[in-house]
């Protein structure tokens, strides 16, 4: 049978983006070891209603790990303590009864809060308008097995586009860099021949794009990699500082 | 009064239609395409093609997603493959074989013309996204490679790992990133549709709320492109993301677009069971599982014992034992069905009572660990995280689970609903795969309708009216808007005891209980009654905490759950005057001696298409004409 737990939760409560924020503590008596992380939340979120208060805001949509929306501190770590899950398929059975959960949102420049552990994301998506495609219309495609790649290209540029764009490396990294992220897009395409052509436009602008956001720049602190629910590697990172050179040497 | 629908396809031979239809079509003049905006509402794989698609050509687009990204659309959960009639492994598959399935494996309850169409440009889809850069799965000689999915007898299922979805998305949104860069799309996440503004009887704006600020907006076009995906989520649990709703398709229904088959509903055999009240969603687990996999549960009602304390004469392999011929592979249907009855017999398993076994022992010992490792490592790993067991060694515990919804507005050949000037793309209509859907192909429709079919039929429609200028001050824009501002302000009054979860919850057990894997006409008429009398409630007793102009989820998860309660009732509706059984559609009625599914072509094979009137909902029909398939009884035996 399941174990019930009796877990004490810090949440930071803010009301709206320029109001001032802070932890609220609550009880979340009946939790149990099958509950994922956010169905802990919606226990507690229950509790708040029925006694006719404000549920804690946090985004989540897929709660499969695969579609970014959910992401928040937990313990001072991006998604939790165990690697390579994103908070959402988290579960209980990691804690005990008894057990204090802090939990924050992710905090950054580039990702102002809007409410509560919602945050603004949206330069992630600027960052990719600004490069991250390959420019080829609808219709204007050739078949599709014309240009053979080596299997071990595609299988790397596939290891990169698992990027699931939920930020945590840009919470996690002490630059707030949106390094990792920006990377695994570009080292995705510069595996392909299809973006071959764009490859100098792609990493010029997708690089500008970050740095005027408020993204920090990345001093190789690897924090990004520890937490990212998708393991994508640092290798990446070097990858587009190669792109990086070569465009600018033209 | 009731009435005969007219799909308009096409005349001429059925492989000829959609090239005729392409010739004789009228075009919008390029220079004029700026002039013209569209409204496209989801960013899902239907949306976020035909955004993309349409910027290229030169329209102007406004785009609308729930997420905060577009990127986040419940497509990106996708996770088996996409079919195509390639043919690349040369082992018979043709763009009529790819139909023939699709036709068949719908029960033969779905429009011939849609679906040859589909399967004609399936091909030019894969060669889309390669171009994209979608990294599929290749072969050692760098060709792509495909597997077989679903039953078919051909491999025709092209995907990139375990992730086929997310892969496709990504595509599209670049697509759509591209022409956001560009200034041809206008993108508005954190945004929800809760009304189509209808001028002059066409579609000509919507109204939307600012998830972030809770302010309403007002937008017009010359064509609204609903792409919201499907409505699983009237059961609570589904295998949809939390966000999907029918919110958007609910508010057109009652703006006068039909709402077909909404009985016709998917059940995936392969999920994981639930554990507890307090579960918020269902993982599926890819049905490619059981082509290695054996499903079982004890011989004795109320055993138990450990599985592996379970002889092997005290195990009932029922699918093996049933279906001699297909096994654990018959379709999805069936083997729900199959799994349901073991449980309702008091064989289910684990916990709950309510799962069955799969098996991998034979496989990993005639195979070895590592070779099942290689199939399936991911899914294994994940079966593991969400349940702490360990499917090497202990069978997986699984059970049906709400995967797909194939009705939806009904739409045309052209993919036009009800209202003209208002088109539905993926999942949100109801057109191409009748009463059941086959394996990867709703990655293959909403693709071929957003790239490869709305930049057509839109273009014809836009050639072929007069779109007056239509400004957000019409009287139609202020009365769609005070409608919505009016739920909203209901819905935080009410103040009452209950949650919307748990409004949610209940409204999902009845559905699921008499609108499910099998119905009855007593269970149904109880399932009306039931609903209705919940909707009542709902109004009366739920309780919505906070403020409209702020975010505020729980507000926005009320006003869907008050559509679902609507839709609910009409899909037991449907489910009662479709007196057949049919692909996912059981009524216990009408069964062979066999226990299986009894089609009745003679009364039923037709589109039931619902209109919303204010005396209540009036049945319409579109009569499905076979031209070119000979109807037959499925048997997988
Ligand atoms: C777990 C899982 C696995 C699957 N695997 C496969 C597979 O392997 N192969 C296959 O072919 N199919 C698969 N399917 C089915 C397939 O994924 C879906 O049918 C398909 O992705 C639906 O795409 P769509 O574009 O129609 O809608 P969605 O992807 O659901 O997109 C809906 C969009 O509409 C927006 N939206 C909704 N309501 C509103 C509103 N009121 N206002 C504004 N925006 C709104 C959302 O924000 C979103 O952007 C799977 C489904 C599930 C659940
Ligand atoms: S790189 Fe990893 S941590 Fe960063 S957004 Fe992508 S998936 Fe999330
Ligand atoms: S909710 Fe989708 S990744 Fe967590």
């Amino acid at each position: 049978m399941a174990h019930s737990m009796n877990i004490t939760l810090k949440v930071w409560r803010q009301a709206g983006p320029d109001a001032q924020g802070g932890f609220e503590t609550y009880s979340v008596p009946d939790a149990n070891e099958h509950m994922s992380f956010l169905e802990l939340l919606d226990v507690l979120n229950e509790q708040l209603i029925k006694e006719g208060k404000e549920p804690v805001e946090f985004d989540h949509d897929c709660r499969e790990g695969i579609c970014g929306s959910c992401g928040v501190v937990i313990d001072g770590v991006a998604h939790g303590p165990q690697q390579r899950t994103a908070c959402c398929q988290l579960h209980m059975r990691h804690y005990k009864d008894g057990d204090t959960i802090v939990i924050e949102p992710w905090r950054a420049e580039g990702f102002p809060i809007i409410k509560d552990l919602v945050v603004d994301r949206q330069a992630f998506d600027r960052i990719i308008a600004a490069g991250g495609y390959v420019s080829v219309n609808t219709g204007a495609a050739q078949d599709a097995n014309s240009i053979p790649i080596p299997k071990d290209d595609a299988d790397l540029a596939m290891d990169y586009a698992t990027c699931i764009g939920c930020g945590a490396c840009v919470a996690a990294c002490p630059n707030a860099s949106a390094s990792l992220f920006t990377a695994a897009k570009i080292a995705q395409l510069s595996l392909l021949p299809q973006g071959a052509p764009e490859r100098t436009m792609r990493v010029t602008n997708m690089v500008d794009q970050m740095a005027k956001e408020g993204f920090g720049d990345c001093s190789n602190h690897a924090e990004c990699e520890a937490v990212c629910p998708k393991g994508i590697s640092i290798s990446a990172i070097a990858t587009m500082r190669r792109e990086y050179m070569k465009a600018m040497r033209g | 009064m009731s009435t005969v629908l007219d799909p308009k396809i096409p005349a001429g031979p059925l492989k000829e239609k959609w090239d005729n239809y392409k010739n004789t079509i009228k075009l919008v003049n390029p220079a004029n395409k700026r002039k013209h905006t569209v409204l496209v509402v989801g960013t899902g794989l239907a949306g976020g093609s035909a955004a993309a698609s349409l910027a290229e050509l030169g329209y102007n687009v406004k785009s609308f997603c729930i997420q905060d990204s577009p990127r986040r659309a419940h497509s990106i959960a996708a996770q088996g493959g996409i079919n195509a009639a390639k043919n690349y492994p040369n082992d018979g598959d043709t763009i009529w074989r790819l139909f023939y399935d699709t036709i068949k494996g719908g029960d033969y309850r779905s429009r011939e013309a849609n679906v040859y169409r589909l399967a004609q440009v399936s091909n030019n889809i894969i060669d889309q996204c390669v171009a994209q850069g979608v990294p599929f799965a290749r072969e050692y000689g760098g060709l792509l490679d495909n597997r077989s999915f679903g039953g078919a007898q051909v491999s025709r299922t092209f995907y990139a790992k375990g992730q086929t979805g997310q892969q496709l998305l990504l595509g599209a949104y670049q697509a759509m990133s591209r022409q956001i860069g560009a200034g041809n799309i206008e993108m508005f996440s954190r945004r929800e549709m809760l009304d189509l503004v209808v001028v002059d009887g066409k579609a000509r704006g919507i109204i939307t709320r600012n998830l972030v600020t809770g302010e309403y907006e007002r937008h017009v076009g010359d064509a609204v492109l609903l792409c919201t995906g499907g409505y699983g989520n009237v059961y609570y649990l589904s295998t949809n993301a939390k966000n999907s709703n029918v919110t958007a398709a609910w508010r057109c229904h009652k703006r006068g677009a039909y709402f077909a088959n909404p009985c016709y509903t998917q059940i995936h055999p392969t999920c994981i069971p639930v554990s507890g009240d307090y579960q918020s969603k269902l993982t599926l687990m890819s049905e490619s599982l059981r082509n290695d996999g054996r499903v079982w549960v004890p011989k004795k009602q109320g055993d138990t014992r450990r599985p592996q304390d379970i002889p092997e004469e005290d195990r009932d392999y029922y699918l093996e034992r049933k279906y001699p011929s297909f096994g654990n592979l018959v379709p999805r249907d069936v083997a729900s069905r199959n799994a349901k009855m073991a449980t309702d017999e008091g064989r289910g398993v684990g916990e709950t009572g309510l799962a069955v076994y799969l098996d991998f022992k034979d496989s990993i010992n005639r195979l070895g660990r590592d070779t099942i490792e290689a199939r399936y490592g991911n899914l294994f790993e994940m079966y593991e995280r969400i349940t702490g067991e360990n499917p090497y060694e202990v069978p997986m515990r699984i059970f049906p689970a709400v995967h797909y919804t194939m009705g939806g507005l009904w739409v045309d050949y052209e993919l036009q609903s009800t209202v003209p000037g208002l088109f539905v793309l993926g999942e949100a209509n109801f057109s191409d795969h009748g009463a059941n859907r086959l394996g990867a192909s709703a990655l293959m429709q909403g693709l071929a309708d957003g790239y490869f079919v709305i930049p057509y039929t839109l273009g014809n429609y836009i050639a072929n009216q007069s779109l007056p200028d239509v400004s957000t001050d019409a009287d139609a824009f202020g009365e769609a808007e005070s409608a919505a501002d009016a739920r909203i302000q209901k819905l935080l009054s009410v103040n009452g005891n209950k949650t919307v979860m748990e409004f949610h919850r209940e409204l999902g057990r009845i559905i699921w209980d008499q609108v499910g894997m099998s119905r009855t006409a007593g269970g149904l008429r109880q399932a009306i009654d039931q609903v209705s009398a919940l909707k009542e409630e709902f109004w009366q007793n739920v309780c919505v905490p906070g403020e409209p102009t702020t975010y505020n989820k729980n507000l926005e998860f009320a006003g869907r759950v008050a559509d679902f309660l609507e839709l609910g009732e009409l899909m037991a509706r449907d489910a009662l005057s479709r007196e057949e059984s049919c692909g996912g559609h059981f009524r216990e009625e009408y069964q062979t001696p066999e226990g299986e599914a009894l089609r009745n072509d003679d009364e039923f094979t037709h589109v039931s298409a619902w209109e919303h009137t204010a005396s209540g909902h009036v049945l319409h029909k579109e009569n499905l004409d076979f031209e070119n398939v000979q109807l037959t009884t499925r048997s997988y035996k």
